[in-house]
């Protein structure tokens, strides 16, 4: 303590410092989730496995053993297959949902313990956005630590084949980047003793009609049900992962879902940093 | 009201130190509370090295004029200058140049009281090096060294307002804000922090804005103390100044059994008594001496129920009293 600043200067920064500075500090906050991520790396990846390996293994092992079960789907696949981009899907929405909304409803809310963060000398703005981007790294961590369950367990043949690496990187990051920005604006809204219901009357109904267990395609026979779910920001996580790795499955065209995944990650991404400042700056 | 100087000539005083804080015209409405103005058109200028206390009630703007000096509030009018920069204009470059603590626990609860130093050392762009010698140097300085792994919820209060105040200056600001630092800690732990700001202000000359509603906090820790309620500054210079200002030498209170009806007035007429006035149960004297004087209050009071009878020299307390005609905790 015993350090006294000679610099007195307050003259405003060069704009080379200032990026510095901002700079700095983002990765400060990146290097302190990482921190955080590490210690909980476990549980993170048992609460992102969980669910589709139970899910995998009754539908595609089980089933089929009992002699239950989904016969071939469109174009001759089976159901394994049109499962693969669904449960990866899934596993990259639940977790910004998991990874950004729950953290910050209570950080936001009972302890206010994102203060120290929120005076870090950058932006606030950024501050957000810092946790939408590290949620999307956990989500890209959880597509890839969900996909060899999904893989292997099935007892019939999974046919998975990439045409296009270039897309796949493209709609994984996409995916990832909007989950995170959906996890925020909900972390903004909800509050703590919410997080339960958030699940049960969000998550769920996103999850059962984001097209995961089915192509957007085959809903034409139900035309309202095909048309609602448009709104649902994970049908497109879905198809776009179904065009990266199943193509032979019907997915929807590459513009639809890349537009469309790339128009809500800048509208929620822009809600939720506004939500974000409005609640801590008053 | 008896003040000899008003707190615009305290201000232009001969005092040499550049402003570390400067506040002008400052005013709050926060929407939607039907126009309340949480603070209003307030000046006041912190000089640099100085404690300066913001004495006030609760709900009387204190937190609000905190919340806008440290980029967290933003102001309806007015302007906020710390170190010359102004904090709407350029908020990130003002958040290097200070540290805040409040009375809650802001502690990252995902981190050791270790990681909350380290993390908040490279927020402000210090290399790993620096940050873990730093973050080591200030738990030793404020002998938390062996809770070093513990986290938040591991604390004790003291212990966790502590970790705080290092948090708050480990990226060495300039100025140091406490918004009530010590409500809720107990007495050991509120002795404890005034004596870790007192080191800090003359180790590291740093400027600290306080705001608090113990008169004794104020008074003991504070170079200059502005009186804040209903969103504005009433007063504005040293404690003793403050108490020099008040004509009375003396405060007696008297509490009854009975109504006190008629009582300050039978009372204002005694020679040397400034004023009475009532209070909670019972009345409240202001005297310019109690020599003699005291027998004949107590003889006046008599036939009220006197029940019993207290002489103090004036406060901060007293201060705000003759001020507002209220209690500071009412």
């Amino acid at each position: 303590m015993s350090e006294t600043s000679i610099s007195t200067s307050s003259a405003p920064l060069e704009n080379s410092g200032r990026w510095a500075l901002y700079a700095r500090a983002f990765g400060g906050l990146v290097l302190r989730d990482t921190r955080v991520l590490l210690r909980e790396f476990v549980p993170f990846i048992m609460r992102t496995i969980v669910q589709p390996l139970l899910f995998v293994f009754v539908f595609t092992y089980l089933f089929p053993k009992i002699g239950q079960g989904f016969s071939g789907g469109p174009g001759g696949s089976n159901f394994a297959t049109i499962l693969v981009p669904g449960l990866v899907a899934v596993s990259i929405l639940f977790q910004g949902i998991t990874g950004v909304a729950s953290p910050l409803a209570l950080e936001l809310g009972a302890t206010r313990e994102i203060e120290d963060r929120v005076m870090a000398p950058l932006p606030v703005a950024a501050v957000a956005i810092e946790k939408v981007v590290f949620s999307a790294v956990q989500s890209v961590i959880a597509a890839f630590a969900a996909f060899p369950l999904i893989y292997f367990i099935p007892a019939t043949p999974v046919s998975v084949n990439v045409h296009s690496w270039p897309l796949l990187v493209e709609v994984v990051l996409l995916a990832s980047l909007t989950a995170g920005s959906l996890g925020l604006i909900l972390g903004t809204i909800i509050k703590p003793q919410q997080i339960g219901i958030l699940f049960g009357i969000l998550v769920t109904p996103l999850i059962f009609l984001g097209c995961v267990y089915y192509p957007w395609a085959t809903l034409d026979s139900v035309r309202w049900v095909q048309i609602i779910a448009l709104l649902n920001p994970l049908v497109y996580m879905s198809e776009g992962l179904r065009a990266a790795l199943t193509p032979e499955i019907p997915h929807m065209p590459e513009w639809a879902f890349l537009g469309a995944l790339f128009v809500l990650l800048v509208v929620l991404t822009v809600i939720g940093v506004r939500n974000f400042v409005r609640r801590v700056v008053s | 009201m008896g003040w000899s100087s008003s707190s615009a000539s305290v201000l232009s005083g001969s005092d040499p130190r550049t402003a570390a804080i400067e506040i002008r015209g400052l005013s709050k409405v926060y929407a939607g509370s039907r126009g309340v103005r949480a603070v209003d058109g307030i000046d006041l200028e912190v000089r640099e090295g100085e404690v300066f206390g913001l004495l006030g009630p609760n709900g009387a703007g204190k937190t609000t004029t905190v919340g806008m000096c440290t980029t967290q509030v933003r102001p309806t009018l007015g302007k906020v200058l710390v170190g010359g920069i102004d904090v709407v204009m350029d908020p990130a470059l003002v958040k290097r140049r200070i540290g805040m603590v409040t009375q809650f626990n802001t502690l990252d609860r995902s981190c050791t009281a270790y990681e909350n130093l380290y993390f908040h050392c490279r927020f402000f762009g210090m290399s790993r090096r620096e940050s873990r010698e730093r973050s080591g140097q200030l738990l030793e300085d404020f002998k938390l060294t062996g809770r070093a792994g513990a986290t938040p919820y591991e604390l004790s209060g003291g212990m966790a307002q502590r970790l705080q105040v290092a948090r708050a200056i480990a990226h060495r600001p300039k100025v140091l804000f406490l918004d009530e630092p010590t409500a809720g800690l107990d007495p050991q732990s509120r002795i404890a922090l005034w004596e870790i700001v007192r080191q800090m202000r003359e180790k590291e000359g740093l400027t600290v804005l306080l705001t608090t509603y113990y008169i004794e906090e104020a008074d003991q820790l504070c170079e200059r103390v502005a009186i804040i309620d209903h969103g504005k500054i009433l007063v504005c210079d040293t404690p003793s100044n403050l108490k020099k200002g008040l004509k009375a030498g003396t405060v007696v209170e008297l509490r009854l059994e009975g109504e006190s009806e008629g009582l300050p007035d039978a009372l204002d007429g005694l020679a040397g008594v400034l004023s009475a006035e009532p209070m909670e149960e019972g009345v409240r004297v202001f005297a310019s001496h109690s020599g003699g004087l005291l027998p004949r209050i107590v003889e006046t009071a008599q036939g009220y129920g006197l029940r019993d009878i207290s002489v103090t020299d004036p406060t901060l307390e007293t201060v705000f009293i003759d001020l507002t005609g209220r209690d500071l905790r009412e």
